[in-house]
């Protein structure tokens, strides 16, 4: 009886065992095979968010017969990533991180592939008053009124251009109850402003792609301020000598092409452009 | 509440009618949480069984140290096989993050202390009973190792699904150290999450429904084996 369970057990051992290897060489396997074709791009939730890269994805890899895989994080996340070497190309909208990060070494060149525009969102009724275009000053009311604030607070580019909006409105650093900092993405932090009826700073995306909106409306928009460049760069070999150099600097090529362009152009949600792509040829 | 039964309906509609996409997060999720269950066991059911029965300096320590990190918070894990994994990290030669195999080491980690301290407890319970038996005939460390492993069988399945489960739950270490992409290493955990953050509450929901019903579809699976097994080979 001693035997019969030894024996028993070895089966069920060996077979558990041969189950784990297995399972892992699949895994192992699976991922050799895509090695060759793929590139890991650092991005921003805003791109991801709004639906971009599902339109831009497959025609990149109809062009180039490569596999970009988008992590989407904030701005200053995403630069980090290229910074520690986890990404080939860096897809981001802080022309001032941006510069930084290749004025640093991490990044071979930046170009300018697209912009949209940063509006403010914020309750119909408007309590503060800050509806119009001049974003400076719906962010001094919405700080006079002390009506409530939600912000990234999460080093994105986003909470960056904040930032510099309320600094040229000559608020140093916005403080009090109104002010609340969620340390989130875009989506999570509308999500807060919708059950709070908050105002927030949001991408133009990232809203007309967002559903659980609530009782906010656009408050302003239109500004010549709001206006948000967006940037590539391959991460530099140099730096990172694993960086997939040639299929990462494809990447960099073709969303600055004709091709690349013109399919950041005809992304729509409801009949809206979302990305004006505006590369220098 | 109305916004309750729209996800159930629209959960009903994605398993009917769901596009290759949402099969393949359904797939991804199954096959990373399955092989994280079967590694984490194939460590966790002998530590356990061992720390249960074997006598060594420092096993106190070691079973309040496994109990304790039940309560692991995962985004530390997430956050330690990131910085391992990452290119700047010890393990960075391996060019494993973000790949599905960085999700299987993150949630094998989470998996390995549930099940052995589970397993512990399993085994603990029948050495006390077949401890004096197993001495007397003269059998080693090892030998009972195993021999209650093999006894205690059937209720390690439920061990083991509980290390499942909590693989298969798991989001903030996924998100972290997968980087949700799609098609790639977005699973369901982290495809809710996406939904949420976009406002789509109801899908969101109705992404969580379908979770529900494949992790009790797996229990349903293995307890069926369970029960058969214990009529055939009881």
């Amino acid at each position: 009886m001693e035997l019969n369970i030894a024996m028993n057990f070895r089966r069920l051992a060996v077979t558990w065992m041969a189950a784990a290897v297995a399972a892992s060489t699949i895994l192992a396997a699976k991922d050799a095979s895509a090695q060759a074709t793929f590139i890991t791009v650092a991005s921003t939730t805003s791109t991801e968010q709004s639906g971009l890269f599902k339109q831009l994805l497959p025609d990149f890899r109809k062009a180039t017969g490569i596999e970009a895989r988008v992590v989407a994080l904030g701005t200053g996340q995403a630069l980090d990533m290229g910074r520690r070497g986890d990404a080939d190309v860096v897809f981001v909208h802080d022309k001032v991180a941006e510069e930084k990060f290749v004025a640093d070494g991490f990044g071979v060149k930046r170009l300018e592939v697209m912009y949209n525009d940063f509006i403010v969102v914020g309750p119909k009724a408007d309590p503060a008053g800050a509806k119009g275009k001049d974003i400076l000053a719906g962010l001094k009311k919405i700080e006079a009124s002390k009506s409530p604030f939600v912000s990234r607070a999460d080093k994105s580019g986003t909470h960056a251009a904040e930032l510099r909006y309320w600094k040229a409105a000559g608020i140093e650093k916005p403080q009090g109850a109104w002010y609340r900092e969620t340390g989130s993405g875009m989506g999570p932090t509308l999500n807060t402003a919708s059950a709070m009826n908050a105002y927030a700073l949001t991408d133009r995306g990232t809203w007309l792609s967002f559903k659980n909106r609530g009782e906010l409306v656009i408050v302003v928009e239109g500004d010549q301020r709001l206006f948000n460049q967006y940037g590539v760069m391959l991460v530099n070999p140099a730096k990172h000598a694993h960086v997939k150099k040639e299929a990462g600097q494809k990447f960099v090529d073709w969303v600055v092409s004709p091709a690349g362009q013109a399919a950041i152009a005809a992304y729509k949600i409801d009949g809206e452009q979302l990305f004006f792509p505006n590369a220098k040829p | 509440m109305f916004e309750i039964f729209a996800s159930l309906g629209l959960a009903l509609d994605l398993m009917a009618n769901g596009d290759s996409a949402f099969v393949r997060v359904v797939a991804i999720s199954l096959e990373l949480s399955l092989a994280a269950a079967v590694l984490g066991s194939a460590i966790g059911l002998p530590l356990g069984a061992l720390v249960a029965i074997g006598r060594f300096p420092g096993r106190r320590s070691l079973i309040v140290s496994l109990n304790a990190l039940l309560g692991l918070p995962s985004v530390v894990v997430g956050l330690v096989v990131y910085l391992m994994l990452s290119r700047a990290g010890p393990l960075g030669t391996w060019g494993l993050l973000f790949t599905p195999g960085a999700i299987v080491i993150a949630q094998t980690v989470l998996v390995i202390p549930i099940v052995a301290a589970l397993a512990r407890q399993v085994v603990e319970d029948s050495w006390n009973e077949y401890a004096e038996q197993l001495r007397s005939l003269g059998v080693g460390t090892g030998r009972a190792v195993r021999t209650l492993l093999w006894d205690t069988r059937f209720s390690l399945l439920t061990v083991a699904l509980a290390g499942f489960g909590r693989a298969a739950s798991e989001v903030g270490a996924v998100m972290i150290v997968g980087g949700n992409i799609d098609g790639v290493t977005r699973v369901m955990t982290t495809a809710i999450a996406l939904e949420t953050s976009k406002g789509d509450l109801p899908l969101a929901l109705a992404l969580g429904i379908v979770l529900i019903l494949v992790v009790l579809a797996v229990n349903a699976g293995a307890y069926a084996i369970r029960e058969w097994s214990a009529k055939h080979h009881g």
